[in-house]
């Protein structure tokens, strides 16, 4: 919802902090994980990532989420899925060009990156391009998984 | 000017030690000269000579021609077609590549092929959404982005394989420029983003249309404070306003145009309009010239391409420098071939 998606952006540094408290937890149950099994997992788990992350973030589920790197702001609700800042066409008003009603999502990822430390720096790193295999699959369970280099 | 190493004008060059292509435009920029660029505006045809005769009003005035790749999201000859053309006489043409229309599949065998047949230029942009176009009902694709893309010509370019790891036995070699728009929001962001494109791979830029030179000067200044001034050609995007009447439009229709309050009322007030845009193209070129870092012009005229030459000539940016045209010295041709 674009309500709360704003919500999200505004209270970025607090969610980033939760977030990496999250991440660190789900680090540490990743031998339970495989006990289950990965595979067995990834749809009950995308569900919930998908419910959650929509409410807060309006998550397209990519499954290769990159919201620290931008203030919390999902580069995938951009209509052009830009990953790497704004078009050139962004409004004086800051909106998006496309959809005129809406905030462009890298006006809200700029404000939402500098309540973050580090977060401007984490702007400038470049996303590459996108696995679109990856679409609708957790993000959170792929994370796990590079973290602890147990990678499919 | 003739290069010295060139075996016959409008052929491709030697590539010199640092260069990346063997075009004439990074010879210009490399050369410290003051580059002028256009842009064409291509065909709803499929008759070459109207690509011909759209690129011959810009004879003895321009470096480069762009060829843009459906701009505006509307449906035109396609940039890859019309630099097949315009290679073909020699022109030195920058393919531009969007990707709103072509998935990472299609744009790197396009890549391939334009480079195949002498083009030595791209220009990496994201495109214009649908909606902006004639097509309002199309698939956006954007499967890559700007800088997505520049990361894949450079790997094409400098790592000689595909993005799937697949090696190409003889790789593109070509220029690479992205576009970048100082005038949009988030101003403050702006020299950042071009940071990260000069990051991904672009060697120069060509900018969005500046009518305002104090809000160019601070882009600049934070350029230069990032230290990208001598990592990237930036040319700066000039055109000609037909009319108070038409600059309003623009500026309420297109997005990413910034067109101030003060440019408007000039225009508004002038005899002439048409003449005053002129005028007033010509003193932003001079302006903007003597600001640090600025590598050239690229003068964007839509549908007012004729009054290229006349704005290049008066501004006295070529200093009687005369880029190099399909015939403008055929005895030297004939000597060089000869020999």
């Amino acid at each position: 919802m674009y309500a709360v998606r704003q919500w999200s952006v505004r209270h970025a540094r607090g969610l980033n902090a939760f977030y990496r408290g999250f991440e660190a937890a789900l680090v540490v149950l990743h031998p339970l994980f495989r006990w289950i099994g990965y595979g067995r997992l990834e749809r009950p788990v995308a569900a919930v990532e998908r419910s959650v992350k929509g409410l807060l973030f309006d998550c397209r589920m990519c499954g290769q989420c990159i919201l620290s790197s931008t203030g919390m702001s999902c580069p995938m609700n951009c209509p052009k899925n830009l990953r790497n800042g704004p078009c050139g066409g962004v409004r004086a008003n800051g909106h998006c060009e496309v959809r005129p009603e809406m905030k462009c999502v890298w006006v809200a990822a700029f404000a939402g990156s500098a309540r973050i430390p580090g977060g401007i720096d984490a702007l400038r790193q470049v996303q590459h391009a996108v696995d679109r295999r990856l679409q609708g699959r957790s993000s959170w369970l792929r994370v796990v998984r590079q973290r602890v280099g147990d990678e499919p | 000017m003739i290069f010295e190493d060139e075996p016959v004008p409008g052929y491709p060059l030697p590539i010199r030690p640092g260069h990346t292509s063997p075009g004439r435009f990074e010879r210009v920029l490399r050369a410290g000269l003051f580059a002028v660029t256009t842009e064409l505006d291509p065909p709803d045809s499929a008759d070459p000579e109207e690509v011909f005769s759209r690129a011959r009003v810009f004879d003895g005035y321009v470096d480069a021609i762009n060829a843009t790749d459906g701009s505006g999201a509307n449906c035109h000859m396609s940039s890859v077609a019309v630099c097949a053309l315009l290679t073909r006489v020699g022109y030195a043409p920058v393919m531009q590549i969007s990707c709103r229309d072509k998935n990472r599949i299609a744009i790197q065998g396009d890549i391939l092929g334009a480079a195949a047949m002498g083009v030595c230029n791209l220009l990496c942009l994201t495109g214009d959404g649908v909606q902006a176009g004639d097509h309002p009902q199309a698939l956006p694709v954007f499967d890559l982005d700007a800088l997505t893309l520049l990361e894949t010509a450079r790997t094409l370019r400098d790592e000689h394989h595909f993005l799937s790891g697949r090696k190409i036995s003889y790789a593109p070699r070509v220029l690479l420029g992205a576009a970048e728009n100082p005038f949009a929001q988030p101003i403050e962001w702006r020299a950042q983003r071009l940071a990260k494109k000069v990051a991904a791979g672009a060697q120069f830029i060509q900018t969005q249309w500046c009518y305002d030179v104090p809000l160019l000067r601070t882009f600049m200044r934070h350029v230069e404070d990032l230290g990208l001034l001598e990592k990237v050609f930036i040319l700066v995007g000039v055109g000609p306003l037909r009319s108070a009447k038409s600059a309003e439009w623009i500026r309420t229709h297109v997005p990413g145009v910034h067109i101030p309050d003060e440019v408007i009322k000039r225009l508004a007030g002038a005899a002439d309009p048409a003449a005053e845009g002129r005028r007033l193209c010509i003193d932003l070129i001079q302006e903007i010239r003597t600001i640090k870092g600025v590598h050239g012009v690229h003068v964007m005229a839509f549908r007012q391409e004729h009054t290229v030459a006349e704005i290049i000539e008066r501004s006295g940016v070529l200093n009687g420098r005369k880029p190099w045209y399909p015939g403008r010295d055929p005895q030297a041709n004939t000597d060089r071939m000869a020999s």
